[in-house]
């Protein structure tokens, strides 16, 4: 379904080089999870794969389902089906929850062909799947994460992610600033979206998360390369000996 | 020729151009007198102007109106959905054929014209009163020159709480035409009302209204001034507030070559509430220019200014607020934002924040910002499928919303909402 292939990618604002090659290819049904030290690259390649400005492709390709990714803005990149759950979800003053969802929603299933959902209907999937990320009427109504906390905003992300119904959904550190609580109910709302035309890419530092969303595939990212792919026991090296050891044997 | 000498020669062309209407009562002419003299002494507005020097008075002083083509457009006129009074006026001239009857409960309406040819009249305290005692902190010469010239407009007296808003409609069908409006507005202790203003009314508009509210009374005015591109305007509200009283003020502008709007509010009672707000849509040949002066002359009052800019293709908004907080006017709170949101690198915001406090005991925020579309916010929002386009607009939707919010009335904030959604629709990149 994804598909990298020697993907180097440096800063528009300055010579520096962050992706050094990437290799990786996630199957339809999987889930795969990144794991690496701070500034290995990981959350620049889910930028980059998301379409952020501020980044330069010197070499490589991206595709979803064979279409190419780095050429097109980052709403045609969505309407193909690729979703990021952000590290730090941005809080924008004054745009409405429900009224950010619905556009979205819309726009895509417009760039696809397909009829916009009307007011009634969007209402009750929101309020049906928002249950189980217990995000109440209120948050909705709020505008977009303002006043949430960084669980509200995690679980925001992850409410986003169930009413587009996006077919490669990139999690960039979405356990980071949780609890175990919100971590369980973060876990168990990816867990129901698990379907077998859905894949997953995980970006961690910590093996807990992968206790709950089971990984196919473990990558351990270092210097802008994967440098190391196994299985679910990839990552339990990684919280048992840190890094150190992995990063040693590439080496 | 050294510019005062000019100011005056100016004035005094002028007042000979635009003399005072005969027949009236001798208090109204006595006020139509002192406000030629007023203008005369203070002289035309000039660049060189402390309070002109971001905006040039020039076109509001030339001695033909402009040709400003109208605006055809399909739309229902603002707030023409919501129950009201409605008082049209075309070019400036009210069209009482096309008006309602000047008959509503809680309120005595009738033509300025008709009030200042009546020898006793309430306008008497109000007429040119409340203008010129603001000319003490700073000179307004083209509301003196208003109060001297206008005879359109209307003396409004408030005795109870009026349940529907007076709407005064401002249809336009001459090209180039000066309108010179005034109205008067006395609401008694305890008395209501709502005041809506809709459209550009001539090509050149003058427009002065005085209100004078008494102890526990409230007035909401809510405005649009029309999307007429060429058009010019010099408006002016002088509010006195009593104790207890609220005075509310939106005023929504989109389009328009050069528009100043002056908000010159006293409190002259304690705990009294103001609030003035005001958002403006600019694309391209565009000066809109918000001058607020707000007086506190009684303690425990609040007093609040909300003013967005939206400006692209060169557009200019500029932004004067001054707080003026007298030593007896403790405990005051008072707040100010004043933004700029510029969508390109050729639009500019000019704001000057002022602040004189002589009460030690005041609570006074304010805030100007100016800066760019959030380019977070944007990316956030086209990850999620709304294209680049639609996602400036809801962000720009939701940068004058703060000033929008400040409508009290649900139904015609959310008539300005929908104006504002149409033209950002209309103006996309």
């Amino acid at each position: 379904m994804l598909k990298i292939e020697n993907l180097h990618v440096q800063l528009e604002e300055e010579d520096k080089t962050i992706l050094k090659g990437v290799d990786l290819e996630v199957k339809r049904g999987q889930v795969h999870a990144i794991m690496g030290p701070n500034g290995s690259g990981k959350s620049t390649l889910s930028y980059v794969l998301a379409g952020r400005e501020g980044y330069e492709v010197t070499q490589g390709t991206a595709t979803l389902d064979g279409a190419d990714l780095l050429g097109i803005e980052p709403e045609e990149r969505a309407a193909l089906g690729l979703f990021l759950a952000f590290q730090y979800p941005v809080e924008i003053p004054g745009v409405g929850n429900m009224t950010f969802l619905r556009t979205a929603l819309n726009a895509q299933r417009k760039a696809r062909g397909e009829e916009e959902i009307n007011a009634a209907d969007f209402l009750r999937v929101v309020r049906e799947k928002a249950k189980s990320l217990d995000i109440d009427a209120e948050m909705l109504k709020r505008p977009i994460n303002v006043g949430f906390s960084g669980g509200e905003k995690k679980r925001n992300e992850i409410l986003q992610m169930a009413v587009l119904e996006p077919k490669m959904c990139i999690l960039d550190e979405t356990d980071s600033g949780l609890d175990v609580d919100a971590m369980k109910l973060v876990a168990d709302g990816v867990n129901a979206l698990r379907a077998k035309d859905r894949a997953f890419l995980v970006i961690t530092h910590y093996q807990r998360l992968l206790d709950h969303i089971r990984p196919d595939v473990v990558h351990i990212m270092a210097d802008g390369r994967i440098v190391q792919t196994g299985g679910p026991e990839l990552a339990l090296e990684v919280e048992r000996n840190g890094y150190a050891d992995i990063l040693k044997a590439v080496a | 020729m050294a510019v005062p000498a000019q100011k005056f020669d100016l004035a005094a062309e002028i007042l000979t151009a635009l003399p005072a209407p005969a027949g009236e009562a001798g208090w109204a002419s006595a006020a139509r007198g002192a406000a030629a003299k007023r203008f005369a002494a203070m002289g035309a507005p000039h660049r060189r102007d402390e309070y002109w020097k971001y905006t040039d008075p020039a076109r509001l002083l030339a001695s033909q109106a402009p040709v400003a083509a109208r605006i055809s457009t399909d739309e229902t006129p603002t707030f023409a959905e919501s129950e009201q009074l409605r008082l049209v006026f075309v070019d400036g001239v009210f069209d009482p054929e096309r008006s309602d009857a000047l008959a509503l409960e809680g309120c005595e309406i009738q033509p300025l014209a008709e009030a200042l040819r009546t020898d006793i009249h309430w306008a008497r305290d109000i007429f040119g009163v409340l203008e010129a005692r603001s000319q003490d902190a700073v000179h307004r010469p083209l509301a003196a020159l208003n109060t001297a010239h206008a005879t359109e407009g209307f003396a409004i007296r408030v005795t109870g709480r009026v349940k529907k808003p007076v709407s005064f409609i401002y249809e336009r069908r001459s090209d180039a035409a000066d309108a010179f409006l005034h109205h008067v507005i006395r609401l008694e202790a305890g008395a209501d009302l709502t005041v809506i203003e809709a459209g550009p009314a001539a090509s050149r508009l003058s427009s002065v209204m005085e209100i004078d509210i008494a102890d526990g009374a409230g007035f909401h005015h809510v405005r649009t001034q029309g999307r007429d591109h060429e058009r010019l305007a010099y408006t002016a509200m002088f509010s006195r507030l009593g104790e207890k009283s609220t005075f509310k003020s939106f005023t929504l502008t989109a389009n328009g070559r050069l528009t100043r709007n002056e908000q010159i509010v006293e409190f002259a009672g304690a705990e009294a509430v103001a609030h003035v707000a005001g958002a403006c849509l600019g694309d391209g040949d565009f000066h809109h220019d918000d001058t607020v002066f707000i007086t506190h002359g009684a303690p425990d009052c609040e007093s609040r200014q909300v003013y967005k800019k939206v400006l692209r293709n060169g557009a200019v908004g500029v932004f004067q607020g001054k707080i003026l907080v007298h030593s007896i006017a403790q405990r005051t709170d008072g707040y100010q934002i004043s933004q700029g949101l510029l969508l390109d690198e050729d639009s500019q915001f000019l704001t000057k924040p002022e602040l004189e406090i002589y009460a030690d005991d005041v609570k006074c925020s304010h805030g100007a910002t100016c800066g760019a579309v959030d380019e977070e916010a944007l990316f956030y929002l086209t990850s999620r499928g709304v294209p680049r386009g639609e996602a400036t607009d809801l962000l720009v939707l939701a940068f004058v919303d703060e000033a929008v919010a400040e409508i009290e009335d649900e139904e015609l904030a959310a008539d300005v909402r929908d104006q504002l959604a149409g033209w950002v629709a209309r103006h996309r990149t």
